[in-house]
């Protein structure tokens, strides 16, 4: 069947276009589904299919280590959440009263960690802190996950603020609105989605990341990524497959969350 | 006469300029004196670009004047913040709050002025009513068309009963026909509430069919001030003549006592409006509008018929007199014989001539 379009402007169309995106969204899932699946393996061996069993799931949730673990990076990804989150509101609604020529500066500086690559802002960190001899462990990982979460945190932000028209901050002051009350009644409410959205973005950056926690872990610093990296060292156990699926589920349903307060607040 | 009314507000030389991007800096305002009657509606009309919007966000305090003074009923303001000016906007754009529902968009003020509850919900009540919006107070700007989200934007400035109101460009954003509605609307409104308004336009039409007085701004200064129906029958300049209505801009120049049109001949001396100010010597700029520009044909008229259109039931019609064209406009009825590349002869109507500064 030919598109209403022509022939020619179709993507579908394209000859190898739906084998490609097989290829495509099996490289990206066919993964996910092997650990989801070998997490209700029964059988010791990671790779051989015995029978059903939540026994992993059992196993993981009650081992000391892991809930430690949770608790580490919950608590890393908490604080490093509210803290990106309010230098990037200051930071998006600072962006938008510079003068051009500061503006652009400003936005490369702060953008920059999303293209650093992440070993070297890790390596940095782990000697800056050591040069201050500031302790590593659950807060040397805070302060570092705030800093590059600042600008994951900023770009959702940054796009509501710029849909509001400059003159609606203009009209409340005209009706005798000061400073803070503007910001209070009229620009936070409308940022709202946009810092519920880059908050959630945030807070999975963080949950997941694994090469700064691992610098800056030290002794009782061990996040769940971390941990996971050292259970897998020996051998892949069927534990690892049941911790990564339950880490699977938070971040899809924080997203999920994410894109229905997205929805609502249209 | 001006000075024995009350002024609602009185501006005093203020200049105004903005830094371009080259490194320089354009004069928005300079030197503006303008004083508004209390109660009465001007309109502030000029092309873009030609500084009578910032001098109504110098009146707000949006923008702060580099010089002069600006008083609200005797009561300089240019150095008091924008929120506590007894003054309130419509802005061009509306700039409802998206988030908040009619009756909280109009509320809003009032809640700065931390008025009771109950005297709030009466205010907004009537400003609602007065803009023709009762029983829309619950939905949000995005539910409504762009003629009521102009009437919120009215009644959120309204319900504060400001000294004077001002309407940036209010009606650039409606199509044609809700405009022509909301300028009588609007005259409406300043009569039933005899509030000061200040309108911004460059619309000559709404200029001229709203204001009390229109203020003509060109280039960051103001070039005229009168009633309407004056500044149409009296423009001082080339630019008031040109900007409102249409005129024919024609070269004078003086010969031997009198005046003369180049190529078309000495000027009567009743062509000339009684007020016109004197020709003086050498080259002068007159103004004569295209309905004073009288049109007879004949196969031996002195001038070719360049263009000749039946619009409505007036002949627009384009004569090229010397080197230059005169635009003629008159009833069908007198326009026999006048047709595209035919002759006719012209003259002027008595007392319809004018000099303007060039």
């Amino acid at each position: 069947m030919k598109s209403p379009r022509g022939t020619g402007t179709s993507l579908k169309n394209f000859p190898l276009f739906g084998p490609v995106a097989a290829i495509v969204f099996g490289f990206l899932y066919i993964p996910l589904v092997f650990v989801v699946g070998y997490s209700f393996n029964s059988n010791r061996v990671v790779t051989v299919w015995k029978g059903f069993s939540l026994e992993w799931y059992a196993d993981v949730l009650t081992n000391d280590d892991i809930q430690r673990a949770v608790i580490n990076s919950l608590r890393v990804a908490s604080i490093s959440t509210v803290l990106s989150v309010i230098f990037a509101t200051g930071l998006a609604i600072g962006l938008l009263r510079m003068a051009r020529a500061g503006k652009t500066a400003a936005w490369s500086l702060i953008m920059a960690p999303l293209v650093i690559p992440e070993i070297v802002f890790a390596i940095g960190t782990l000697a800056l802190f050591v040069q201050i001899r500031f302790p590593l462990g659950v807060d040397a990982i805070t302060l570092a996950h705030t800093a590059f979460c600042i600008p994951f945190a900023l770009l959702p932000i940054r796009a509501r603020l710029r849909s509001v028209d400059l003159a609606v901050y203009e009209a409340a002051a005209d009706l005798g609105a000061n400073e803070w009350v503007i910001f209070r009644r009229i620009t936070l409410p409308l940022l709202a989605p946009g810092i519920v959205a880059g908050a959630l973005l945030a807070f999975i950056i963080s949950l997941d990341d694994f090469i700064v926690s691992y610098f800056l872990a030290g002794a009782g610093g061990t996040t769940l990524p971390v941990y996971i990296f050292g259970m897998i060292r020996n051998a892949i156990t069927p534990g690892v497959n049941a911790l990564s699926t339950l880490l699977l589920l938070v971040s899809v349903v924080i997203v999920t969350v994410s894109y229905i307060i997205a929805r609502r607040k249209r | 006469m001006a000075a024995t009314e009350a002024s609602a507000l009185s501006i005093r030389n203020v200049s105004k300029a903005f830094p371009t991007p080259e490194g320089g800096e354009v004069k928005a305002l300079d030197d503006v004196s303008l004083d508004v009657a209390d109660g009465s509606f001007m309109v502030l009309l000029g092309p873009s670009g030609c500084g009578k919007t910032t001098l109504l966000r110098c009146i707000a305090g949006l923008e702060s004047p580099d010089s002069g003074e600006i008083d609200l009923k005797g009561t300089r303001i240019d150095d008091v913040p924008v929120w506590k000016r007894r003054v309130n906007t419509v802005f061009q754009s509306y700039a409802l709050f998206p988030h908040m529902t009619v009756t909280q968009n109009v509320a809003f003020g009032l809640q700065m002025d931390k008025l009771p509850k109950g005297e709030i919900a009466q205010k907004v009540d009537r400003s609602l009513e007065l803009v023709r919006l009762t029983g829309l107070g619950g939905r949000r700007p995005s539910q409504l068309s762009g003629g009521q989200q102009q009437r919120v934007a009215l009644a959120r400035a309204l319900a504060k009963e400001p000294e004077v109101l001002l309407l940036d460009e209010p009606l650039s954003a409606l199509d044609l026909k809700l405009r022509r509605g909301m300028q009588l609307e609007l005259k409406r409104l300043q009569q039933e509430t005899h509030i000061t308004f200040v309108l911004v336009t460059h619309d000559q039409d709404e200029a001229m069919s709203m204001g009390d007085r229109v203020a003509v701004f060109n280039e960051g200064r103001i070039v005229q001030v009168g009633e309407p129906r004056e500044v149409y029958l009296r423009p001082r300049t080339r630019f008031v003549a040109d900007f409102i209505g249409e005129a024919n801009i024609v070269d004078v120049i003086t010969e031997g006592g009198g005046a003369a049109i180049t190529g078309w001949g000495a000027i009567p001396g009743e062509s000339w409006a009684a007020d016109s100010p004197a020709i003086g010597d050498g080259r002068r700029v007159a103004a004569v509008r295209p309905e004073d520009v009288m049109l007879t044909a004949g196969g031996d008229g002195r001038f070719p018929i360049i263009d000749a259109t039946f619009i409505g039931g007036d002949l627009h019609a384009v004569v090229q007199v010397g080197d230059m064209t005169l635009a003629a406009r008159q009833p069908a009825a007198d326009a026999t014989g006048l047709s595209t590349g035919g002759r006719c002869d012209v003259a002027f109507r008595a007392g319809s001539l004018r000099i303007v500064e060039d």
